[in-house]
Order: structure tokens, then sequence, then C-alpha cells
């Protein structure tokens, strides 16, 4: 076990520095010079060399590379253009919203979408199923921002129930979850939010529910004289190591993957912050926002690996 | 009953004359080869034909805009903003500019499209040549091909989307080329398993003793067994690219205004929610539409083509 904690554990810090030369390699994949944005039109040249070696970019790319994840290492991704905050600062203050939406997305989708897939797949082509497997396809092909301005269409504006967008009065700063009047921001975009992983966990989980139900040992079970609920019993345990993987790459999705549905609703997280930095042209916040989301995909997948390893014995010796 | 004679197809009329060896080579029962018996599967579910036609509507709309659109999709009206449906001849109203809608959504058929199609043909001849060469050749290779691909898995795809397209500007070319480097490394990962699974079996073995060159083997044996998976995969990721193209263009990183298209007229549309929650909806009507039929229609042939099933 702890081999392949190890070996693990090795095969993600390629990763992770591979990801880290794609997140410095963004600032040359724009067009131009990544200074046309601080610079006045009409600099002279004596200032644009100032400014270049101000910011590191006379010195030849794999040093600039080098200086730059040394920074990184030590918690610096630089400063906005826009702002002139330490973009560190930002991305920590969004990346907490932007944890606030999963945390709260991740178990209702979890919970719903195997609850959904395990129904369908331990009646297959009956009803239910039919019911299941063709919300969850919905689930998969929505756009979610589209969705979202639905949502606000509905409860927003037309019952004016819920707000609109945003995180409420008090902002991130003093946000409480038990008061209704800060929470109350939070159902549209979890929901929302929630939506995909539901219907990609509700097909996973009929899929591997059905697959489990036609192996040999559930009949062996069957014959030795099992009730049906302790059969589902086995099959739910046999299923649930694909399922889990699949949770864990959701999860990974829930926190990288919000830009869309937080742009929707405003909510200043990490995708926001990311929509901000485009429409500005803040090529460090950018930089900053992505290489943070991608490391925490990293992290999620490494941790999912280790915890199906702990779960499943078969993937430890492979 | 009918007095018809029925001729098994390959069998061999009485009064022919042909030689006796001849009879002999003709099959009795035709075989069908593995894409007539997909396409066979196919015939009888009605459920993906009825998708696939409204595909195929679609599609047509798209090529064929000019001919159907109503309206010119970039004609402005400054007294015509934000109609309800029906008015003045707008069978589905106007925009936040006074242009036709059904026009602007049937011209704006024809971006979403090509955003969803472009990068999946682009990432299965990519991926699927990297992939078939990375599994067929050696080591060194194939580390090298599939540890960078999976630096690019590492990324949400949505993430690293916005992030290339984000970092290049927006533009249908950039979303194509950022969308186009999404799904290339899982298109590798496929083409690079299928080929690995062949690679080393008996007959590989065997045309390779009887001096067939790698290309060869890879054209006639390899390439075989990796277009059908890689196929499955491709048409499922349509759906997926109509999604994200759409959600650039929503994000302002994809096609740039006037151009129609349904992920932007979603994001312009956006500004007049409160006025007409209807209107604004409509696009994202057209982008579920699509992507839905992309999707059932995938998990149709996926399972016409699954020989297991």
């Amino acid at each position: 076990m702890l081999g392949y904690v190890i070996r693990r554990i090795l095969f993600a810090i390629p990763i992770a520095l591979g990801v880290s030369v794609v997140c410095f390699s963004l600032v040359y994949l724009a067009p131009g010079d990544p200074l046309q944005t601080v610079l006045p039109p009409d600099a002279t040249a004596e200032t644009i060399a100032i400014v270049k070696h101000a910011y590191g970019f006379d010195r030849p790319v794999p040093v600039q590379y080098a200086i730059w994840l040394w920074h990184v290492l030590h918690g610096d991704f630089g400063r906005s253009i826009a702002s002139q905050r330490a973009v560190t600062l930002e991305v920590f203050g969004a990346l907490a919203n932007t944890a606030m939406l999963a945390l709260f997305a991740a178990p209702l989708s979890f919970i719903v979408g195997f609850g959904m897939g395990a129904l369908a797949g331990c009646f297959p082509g009956r009803a239910t199923d039919r019911i299941v497997t063709g919300a969850a396809v919905i689930g998969v092909s929505l756009p979610n921002y589209w969705l979202g301005l639905v949502l606000v269409i509905i409860f927003a504006v037309e019952l004016m129930v819920l707000p609109a967008s945003g995180m409420g009065q008090s902002g991130s700063a003093a946000f409480t979850l038990w008061h209704w009047s800060d929470a109350q921001f939070l159902v549209l975009p979890v929901t929302t939010l929630a939506m995909i992983p539901i219907g990609i966990i509700a097909r996973t989980t009929r899929a591997a529910v059905a697959e489990v139900r036609s192996q040999d040992f559930v009949t062996t079970l069957r014959a030795m004289g099992l009730g049906e609920g302790a059969v589902i019993r086995h099959v739910l345990k046999n299923a649930s190591p694909q399922v889990l993987a699949v949770m864990g790459l959701q999860f990974g999705y829930l926190m990288g993957g919000s830009i869309l549905v937080e742009t929707v609703f405003t909510w200043p997280g990490s995708g926001f912050l990311l929509f901000k930095a485009i429409i500005n042209r803040d090529i460090p916040v950018l930089q900053g926002t992505i290489l943070a989301l991608a490391l925490i995909f990293v992290a999620t997948n490494l941790i999912v690996d280790l915890l199906q390893a702990v779960l499943d014995p078969r993937i430890r010796r492979a | 009953m009918n007095e018809r004679v029925v001729v098994a197809p390959g069998a061999i009329p009485a009064d022919s004359e042909i030689a006796d060896n001849e009879v002999d080579l003709a099959p009795a029962i035709k075989v069908r080869g593995y894409w007539q018996s997909v396409l066979h599967r196919l015939r009888y579910d009605w459920m993906t034909i009825g998708f696939g036609l409204v595909v195929l509507a679609i599609v047509i709309a798209a090529i064929a805009a000019p001919l159907i659109a109503p309206f010119d999709p970039y004609q402005q009206s400054i007294v015509g903003r934000l109609k309800p449906f029906g008015w003045r001849g707008h069978p589905w109203g106007t925009d936040e500019l006074g242009r036709d809608m059904m026009s602007r959504l049937i011209y704006g058929g024809r971006i979403s499209l090509l955003m969803g199609l472009a990068p999946v043909l682009i990432a299965t001849v990519v991926g699927g040549m990297l992939g078939v060469i990375g599994g067929f050749a050696g080591r060194v290779a194939n580390t090298a091909i599939m540890r960078t691909m999976d630096v690019f898995y590492a990324f949400p795809s949505i993430l690293l989307a916005v992030a290339i397209s984000g970092a290049m500007g927006g533009g249908m070319i950039n979303g194509i080329i950022s969308l186009s480097l999404v799904f290339t490394p899982a298109m590798c990962r496929v083409a690079e398993t299928a080929t690995a699974q062949v690679k080393n079996l008996d007959y590989i073995e065997a045309a390779r003793a009887s001096g067939a060159s790698t290309l060869t083997i890879i054209r006639h044996h390899v390439l075989g067994n990796v277009l059908g998976p890689v196929f499955i995969y491709a048409s499922s990721l349509v759906s997926v690219s109509i999604l994200l193209a759409s959600g650039l263009s929503f994000l302002g990183l994809g096609v740039q205004p006037p151009e129609p298209d349904w992920g932007l007229m979603l994001s312009t549309l956006r500004q007049s929610l409160y006025v007409d929650p209807l209107g604004c909806a409509l696009p994202g009507i057209a982008i579920f539409v699509t992507s839905i039929c992309f999707n059932l229609v995938s998990d149709g042939v996926r399972g016409a083509m699954d020989v297991r099933g």
C-alpha cells in the first residue's frame, strides 16, 4: 500500500510541473506584447525597457520560467495588472467562495445522482429506468449557464422568492451560512452547478450497477436465498469504486469548471475572477487562478486514486 | 399464396449455366460485415433514427440558412427591439437590436455546429494519429506523447478552453484551436489504448514476418481496430463541444458580435432578462436541443456498435 501511495504521488509531481509550464506559457499565447496593457501607447523606448526589466521580460524564457516558478512555490503569483493587488490574495479569497459552492453542490449531486442511478440500475428496462436515463441525458445536455438564467427568470424575476445574483449585502467577508438572508444566495448557483454532475453520476452508477448485477456472484447470492434487499446491498458495494472515481472527478470539475455558473450569478469565486481577468486582459491573475484551479484538480485526482486503493485492494496490486 | 419465387441473396438461379466449382464458391447465406450489421441494428432503433433526423434537420437548416431565414439576421431596427412572438411578421420576435430572432437562430446554427464539429474533427485526426504512433512506437515515443497528454488531461475541460482562448483572445478560430486542444488528449488516449491492445497480437506478428512495412501494418491491421472506438468517442464529444463552444461565446471568448451565435446571443440577451425572459431563453433551447440530439444519437450508435450488446 505504501509503495502504491509513493508511486502515485511521484507520478503527480511531473504532472504538476507540466501544468505550471502550461500556465506559464499562457503569457506567450497572448497576442502582442504582454506589457501592452500597462504601458501607455506613447511610451518611450526607455520607459518600455525599464518596465520590461521590472517585470523580468528581458531575460531568456527558461530563466523567466524558473524565476516565476520559484516565486509561485513561495506563494507569490505576482501582482494584478488591473487592481495592483497581490494575485495570491485575490485568488485565495475567490477560491474560498468557489469551495463553498462546490462543498454544497458535491453532496447534493452525489446523493441525487447515485440514488437515481442505483434506482435505474436495479430496475433495468422499466419505467423508472427510462425516466432516470432520460433525466440524466437532459442533465448532461443542458448548457448549465442557460439553466441558471432560466432559474433566475423563474425564481427571481417571476416568483421573486430567491435573489438573482451575488452574495448579498454583507459580501464575501461577512457571509454567514446560518443566516437565511445570506444562505439564500447559495440556492440557485448550487442547484445549477449540481445539474451536470447529477447527470454524469446517475449515468455512471446505472451502468456500474447494471454491470455488477449481471455477474455470476449475484446469481449465487440469489441461489443462496438472499432477499432482494441484501442482493442490492452487495451490488451497490461492488459498484461503488467505479462510481467513487467519477465522483472525485466531478468534484474537481465543480471546483475548476464553475466559471460559467459563477459568471451567470456574479458569484465572487475563482471562476468569476477568471472571467474578470479575461475581460481586463489581466494575465497574472489569469495565470494564477488557472494554476491554482488546475493544481486543485490534480490533487483531487490524486486523493481519489488513493481513496480508491484503500477501498479496493485489487488496485493496489496493479 | 403468391406464386413469386423468392431468390435468396447470393443464391444461384437454377437455370443458370455456371460451372460447378463456381457454385461451390458462392456462399449460401450472405454474411454481414461489421459495419453492415451496425447499420442493420440501427435500422430498428427508432429513437436513434428520430433524433438523427432532428440533427439532420438542424444541419440542413444551417446550411440552407439564406433560403429559409425569413429576414436578414444583421438587419437592425431601432423601433422593433425585443418585440414578442409574431410581431410584424417576426415569428419569434426580435432581439435587443431589433434583429429577427428566428433568422438569427437559423444562421446561428451554422457557427454553433461548426464550433461543435470542427474541434472534434481536428482532435480526432491529431489525437488519433498521436495515439496510434504512441501505441505502436516504442517506449520513448509513447512516454513522451502520453505524459504530455497527461498534463493537458490535468485541467478541467472548460478551464483549459478558457485558459487558452482567454490568453489568445476571442474569435472563432481561437475558440476552435482551444477546443481542439481540449479534446486531443482524450482522443489520443482512446487511440493509444486500442492500438496497444492489438499491437502484440499474433496476426500483426505474422504480417510483419511476411514482410509488411510498419505503415502497411498500421494502415491495414491497426486502423481498422482503432477507428471503431475513436468514432464512438468522437461522436460523444460533439455535444460536449457544442456546449463548451457556446459557453466560450457566452463568456465573450468565442464568436464576436455581430455574428449570430447561440452562446453569444444568450450572453447579449441576458441584459434584457427582465424585459423579455422568453426571448432570452430561446438560444438556450436551440443549444439544448442540438446537444441532446447529438448525445442520444451518439448513445444509439454506441449501442449498435457494441458487439457484446
